[in-house]
């Protein structure tokens, strides 16, 4: 669907595209990725897999497929050998190597130079340059590109340090060399901090990790992932494609990316855009890769590392460009001059991507496998085919309903992008196209993507590297609900119950003249709120008047319609003229709703079993404090502890074995074992008590 | 107020009947209902409207009074005795019931409590309803002696006389001991509440003097274990307003006697409804389980499962969905529990879901994978011969509509149970993922080539050749045993359309008395 936003020109329809071949030497969404634009262009595509992927989308998308071996990527997609004799097998004359797996694999890219097969990558020199830190950096200087500054040598004594820090530049990381995990670091405002600083990292260094060797560096302020998309050719064209923030990121994993940067500014824009061509020329950049800065809170720019491949993210590029990416990649890889100058290069609008994870977000974001038992991705393209200025859904995946997310492979399901004339038009369509988002089957992050979305300092672009570390510093626990959308779920709950209790009364073998009557007043529970409402139907709208209950505020009216139908999990609701959509799922009075993070119980009652609803005691949900939990399901690999042991805070207890990695459960805080459940070898579900403490 | 020489008489009735009224709607008082509160259980009348539709409750016998004169009970007594009967709606289609009332004598079971118990059964009997009882007393009413225990036995005997003419539905909302777990014992469904109800023969105490084993009412005889262990109760709830809710649900099911078909109503899922999924869920691997679940929420109208004894013997799934807006009971293999293999206990239960539904004409879908019987002594000590045939017995006594899709596996002896064509199964599907045999091919090439068994090679190709043969729906679709091999994606649009066609099925059994079921 994205093509539409496309340049159309410059798609190539022709004939002479007939008889070109690609092997695409990835799987999942960046597979089926490539492969759409080759169709466009006319060109066949291989595709390869491995057993996992033995029925993947990637596979039946391509018009040939070549199996490469087991399900390991060490087996398969990471096997050059496999690759290579696929390229022979089919004929294929170049390869797209994806991200990840060969993509930056200079002995790959040379082999298929000795095979005599195109590369859809950069040139070995820039592969090669651009993969080790060091010498990119050196390039980078040579270039006139900015580093971040700092003394890369050991620093011997305290004066010493303070001298450095001079000529660095306040603030500073006094850092060890051995660092890590924030011990030995120390950020130093002032001479005085410096030298302070200097002794404790020293200190502490020696003492955590036996060696004592420092060095300094400029300390960023509020950082922020910012990155330059450039497009080369083999002719010597390099254009910059403007940035995109990827700020947001959990353990340096990115899981939210926007093009552009709400933080830049045209001047600053046009001054990394030239430092990164300048850093892609000095390798003779040919191809589509990404110049990656880290930038403070004064828009000071700091070179990290370039990526010689497409990135992940490249779709939010694409949409507020126009321009297809690997469309391009396959053009000047085949050796075709760069149509495209730098004064084409558009900026329009605002686009976001989601990275849609099988993962446990409510449990530290533990990667979930499963079978896709649903998967029903929102509608792909414009919001509102009747509006020129509609948003832009685009959704790129590798999964379908009722395949399979493996353990093998990167738990990604999809990349969900969405396009707006500005930011905010863009979130508001993230938003929707996340709230009809369905996966059931696999644990996913979409509940903590709505979050994100929700939240007043994402809308405010406020970002940094830190985020989510920052504003999730327990893990992710839920999202309030905001007033306004419950009192929207407890009328499209009220006009559920409606729908259900007129339904019954079509039942057969009714007392004639006896059938209930359906409820116009109900009390409506949403989580803590209460709800008196009473309904009315018009034209086929509904009028739902709410009030909430300890509110002194007036009654409230919302105009609703929905084609809502039993047994459609998913409620499409238009709520004041506007689309309103939230998963339900039935409880015995009502529905658990899901909606933007939050999972709220709704219960619909008339007035007197609402007033005996509130005789029931509340559930007390079983205290686990003293229990140990498997936190997935798995084999218990040892058990570290014994009954009648005291163990510390922090100490290991048992080994669980899960999708074949290893999880060690350490102890929480200082307890003693007084009952262990579980032995070695033992399958445990999920939530299993292990052992129990006294 | 009518006027008159008798004017101030029938006021003076009237009056009296308003406060008789109250007084019995009080039951046991003011401060017994604040306790029954406290405890997190709600009241008779209370439950009872919440069980049925909105001002449809029409009671009977409000002002009966009890008859004992021993141990001071002349002086004590409360309108109603203790239980509330009548009759009402649920969704507008009649039901009887009667709620016990702990705040009268502790819900205690006297000569005219039982009285009123029997005429509301006795009265569904005749005019075709359900009876549900909601359940929480303390027992026999020890002051009234063997009247007490005669009353336990009229209830019983109308309960046994119900059994297959009516839906019973017995639902435990606090204690029941004693003889008085008999009568829900005798009814088709039983459902608790989680921590306020519990059942036993002998309470705890007893048990302590008799056998010196300590254990907790919970732990005897709470929700849990009869929900997981014994299997006496068909499901549980969190609270008293959860359970009736869902004794709504489940009542919209059921047909109100076996003179009716089961109800149909309006449906919002088209009937040729392709679920692509399905085609990907069986694993290549034969050994890999998956969830049935999945097959019955993705074949039934609007994925709704409405799941009876889902916490016991879970390698089978047995509950009602609709089809076409219409009841069908479902019994599956379920792979993820003991690969879904017939045991004592999974063919038990599956039994007798069988025969509620051929008592009521519910049409019965069986979906297959099943790898056999499960072996060893624990079964077979247990008597898994009698207790497998009691399924067997089901599905060949049954005359209603049997539709059987066989997903995967469907091996030796429990081939032969899981509703074949050889049992009057009406139709019979396979998907191609089906493997009918005598046996899994690794365990048939150990005995047909014992002489080879040395031989690695040989048993592979011997194995290889097996799996050919019959690792594939064709052989038995050869013989006519299986009707036509679907597409799993198709399994809701063909199974609706059976259905359809065997709406008007007539098949009689031989006159007997009755059978003799292996009980």
């Amino acid at each position: 669907m994205f093509i539409q936003l496309i340049e159309q020109n410059t798609i190539g329809r022709g004939k002479k595209n007939n008889d070109k071949k690609i092997l695409i030497a990835n799987r999942g969404e960046i597979a089926c990725r490539v492969i759409k634009t080759a169709k466009l262009m006319g060109i066949s595509t291989v595709a390869v897999y491995s057993d996992a992927d033995k029925n993947a989308l990637h596979v039946s998308m391509a018009d040939e497929a070549v199996y490469i071996g087991a399900s390991a990527a060490s087996e398969s997609y990471l096997v050059m050998d496999k690759i290579l004799a696929a390229i022979a097998d089919t004929g294929a004359d170049a390869v797209h190597p994806g991200y990840g797996f060969l993509s930056e694999n200079k002995a790959f890219a040379l082999a298929l130079e000795a095979a005599g097969v195109v590369f859809i990558g950069p040139n070995v020199v820039a592969i090669e340059a651009m993969g080790d830190k060091i010498a990119s950096k050196k390039l980078a200087i040579k270039a006139g590109v900015s580093c971040v500054p700092g003394h890369m040598g050991l620093i011997e004594d305290a004066d010493e340090a303070v001298k450095i820090a001079n000529k660095v530049g306040y603030p500073v990381m006094i850092k060890a060399s051995a660092g890590g995990g924030g011990k030995g670091m120390r950020v130093a405002y002032t001479d005085e901090e410096a030298r302070e600083g200097f002794a404790s990292s020293k200190n502490e260094a020696k003492s955590a990790f036996g060696d004592d060797r420092i060095f300094i560096e400029k300390f960023i302020e509020g950082p922020r992932h910012i990155e330059i998309q450039v497009l080369g050719d083999k002719h010597g064209n390099i254009i910059h494609l403007n940035e995109r923030e990827c700020s947001i990121q959990r353990r340096n994993q990115k899981v939210i990316e926007e093009a552009p940067s709400p933080f830049l500014d045209a001047a600053t824009r046009e001054a990394m855009g030239a430092e990164a061509i300048a850093l892609a020329a000095i390798v003779d950049y040919d191809s589509a890769g990404t110049v990656e800065f880290i930038v403070d809170k004064d828009k000071n720019f700091y070179f990290l590392e370039m990526n010689t491949r497409l990135q992940v993210e490249h779709p939010v590029t694409e949409l507020i460009t126009g321009v297809d990416l690997v469309e391009h990649m396959i053009r000047v890889a085949s050796g075709e001059k760069l149509k495209l100058k730098q004064k084409d290069i558009k900026l329009t609008g605002w686009a976001i991507e989601s990275r849609i994870y099988a993962e446990d977000p409510y449990r530290n974001f533990l990667p979930s496998i499963g079978r896709l038992s649903r998967y029903r991705p929102p509608v792909e393209g414009k919001t509102d085919d009747n509006n020129e200025e509609s948003a832009i859904v685009r959704n790129d995946t590798g999964v379908y309903e009722g395949g399979e997310i493996s353990m093998y492979y990167d738990p990604m399901i999809a990349k969900l992008c969405t396009w707006g004339e500005d930011r905010g038009m863009a979130t508001e369509a993230m938003k929707q196209a996340l709230d009809n988002f369905e996966i059931v089957g696999v644990g996913h992050n979409i509940p903590f993507l709505s979050a994100v979305m929700e939240h007043d300092r994402f809308m405010r672009g406020d970002l940094t590297t830190n985020y989510i570390a920052e504003e999730f510093p327990d893990g992710f626990v839920g999202h309030p609900l905001n007033p306004g959308h419950a009192r929207a779920i407890a009328s499209c709950c009220t006009l559920m119950a409606q729908f259900l209790a007129a339904r019954a009364a079509t039942a057969s073998g009714i007392l004639p003249g006896h059938a209930r009557s359906v409820p116009t007043h109900v009390i409506v529970d949403v989580g803590e709120r209460t709800y008196d409402i009473s309904t009315e139907k018009t034209n086929g709208l509904y009028l739902v008047t709410s009030s909430e209950d300890g509110s002194d505020k007036a009654a409230v009216e919302l105009e609703i319609s929905s084609g809502w139908t039993p047994g459609q999990p998913l409620v499409k609701a238009i709520v004041d003229n506007k689309d309103f959509t939230f998963a339900a799922k039935p409880i015995p009075q009502g529905y658990m709703v899901y909606y933007r993070g939050s999972t709220v119980e709704v219960n619909v009652r008339i007035h007197a079993h609402a007033e005996l609803a509130k005789l029931m005691p509340e559930k007390i949900l079983p205290d686990t404090s003293n229990l140990l939990l498997c936190p997935m399901p798995g084999v218990i690999v040892s058990v570290l502890v014994k009954e009648g042991d005291e163990v510390q805070d922090g100490q290991a207890l048992a080994v669980v074995e899960a999708m074949k990695m290893e999880n060690t459960l350490r102890a929480e805080k200082k307890a003693v074992v007084s009952k262990v459940n579980a032995k070695a070898g033992d399958n445990l579900a999920v939530d299993a008590v292990i052992m129990e403490f006294g | 107020m009518p006027r008159g020489l008798k004017g101030f008489v029938l006021k003076d009735i009237l009056q009296q009947l308003e406060e008789r009224r109250a007084q019995a709607r009080l039951g046991g008082g003011k401060k017994r209902i604040a306790v029954q509160h406290a405890k997190g259980k709600l009241t008779a009348r209370e439950r009872i409207s919440l069980l049925l539709d909105e001002d449809s409750f029409e009671e009977f016998d409000m002002f009966v009074a009890h008859r004992c004169t021993d141990f001071g009970m002349e002086d004590k007594g409360f309108p109603g005795d203790g239980v509330v009967t009548g009759w009402g709606t649920i969704n507008g289609r009649k039901t009887f019931v009667f709620a016990q009332d702990f705040t009268v004598f502790g819900g205690s079971l006297s000569e005219t409590n039982a009285k009123k118990i029997c005429k509301v059964q006795e009265m569904a009997i005749k005019h075709g309803a359900p009876v549900i009882g909601l359940n929480d007393s303390g027992g026999a009413r020890i002051q009234e002696g063997v009247v007490s225990l005669g009353g336990y036995a009229d209830v019983f005997q109308n309960n046994i006389l119900a059994s297959g003419v009516i839906p019973q539905i017995s639902v435990i909302m606090g204690p029941c001991a004693g003889g008085a777990v008999y009568s829900p014992a005798l009814t088709d469904f039983i459902f608790m509440v989680r921590d306020t109800s519990y059942m036993f023969v002998t309470g705890p105490d007893v048990v302590k003097t008799v056998t010196n084993e300590i254990v907790t009412a919970e732990e005897l005889g709470g929700a849990k274990t009869h929900t997981t262990k014994s299997s006496v109760a068909d499901g549980a709830f969190d609270n008293d307003m959860e359970a009736l809710a869902e004794i709504r649900r489940l009542f919209d099911f059921l047909p109100l006697n076996n003179r009716e078909k089961p109800p149909v109503r309006n449906v919002f899922d088209k009937s040729d409804r392709l679920e692509k999924s399905l085609d990907t869920l069986v694993p290549d691997n034969p050994n890999l389980p998956y969830d049935m679940h999945e097959v019955i929420t993705k074949v039934a109208d609007e994925g709704d499962f409405y799941e009876i004894q889902k916490d016991f013997a879970k390698n089978i799934l047995t509950g009602f969905i609709r089809m076409d807006g219409s009841t069908v009971g479902v019994v599956a293999n379920q792979p993820m529990v003991l690969a879904g293999c017939l045991d004592s206990d999974s063919s038990r239960k599956a039994a007798r879901f069988v025969r509620f539904c051929d008592a009521f004409s519910i049409p019965i879908l069986t979906l297959v994978d099943v790898p056999g019987f499960l072996p060893g002594t624990a079964q077979e000590h247990g008597g898994i011969i009698k207790h497998g045939a009691k399924l067997l017995y089901a599905y060949g006594e049954a005359t209603v509509p049997k539709v059987t899709v066989i997903t995967r596996k469907a091996y030796g002896g429990a081939y032969d149970v899981m509703a074949p064509k050889h049992l009057r199964g009406d139709l019979n599907y396979a998907w191609p993922s089906a493997q009918i045999a005598v046996m899994g091919a690794k365990g048939a090439v150990e005995i047909l080539y014992r002489k080879d068994l040395k031989d690695a090679k040989k048993i592979a190709k011997h194995v290889e050749d097996y799996e050919k043969n019959f690792a594939n729906p064709f052989k038995a679709a050869e013989k006519g045993y299986i009707d036509d091999v679907i597409m799993p994606h198709s399994t809701r649009k063909r199974v609706c359309r059976a259905f359809a066609m065997l709406k008007d099925k007539d098949l009689k059994n031989p006159w007997k008395k009755h059978g003799n079921l292996p009980l």
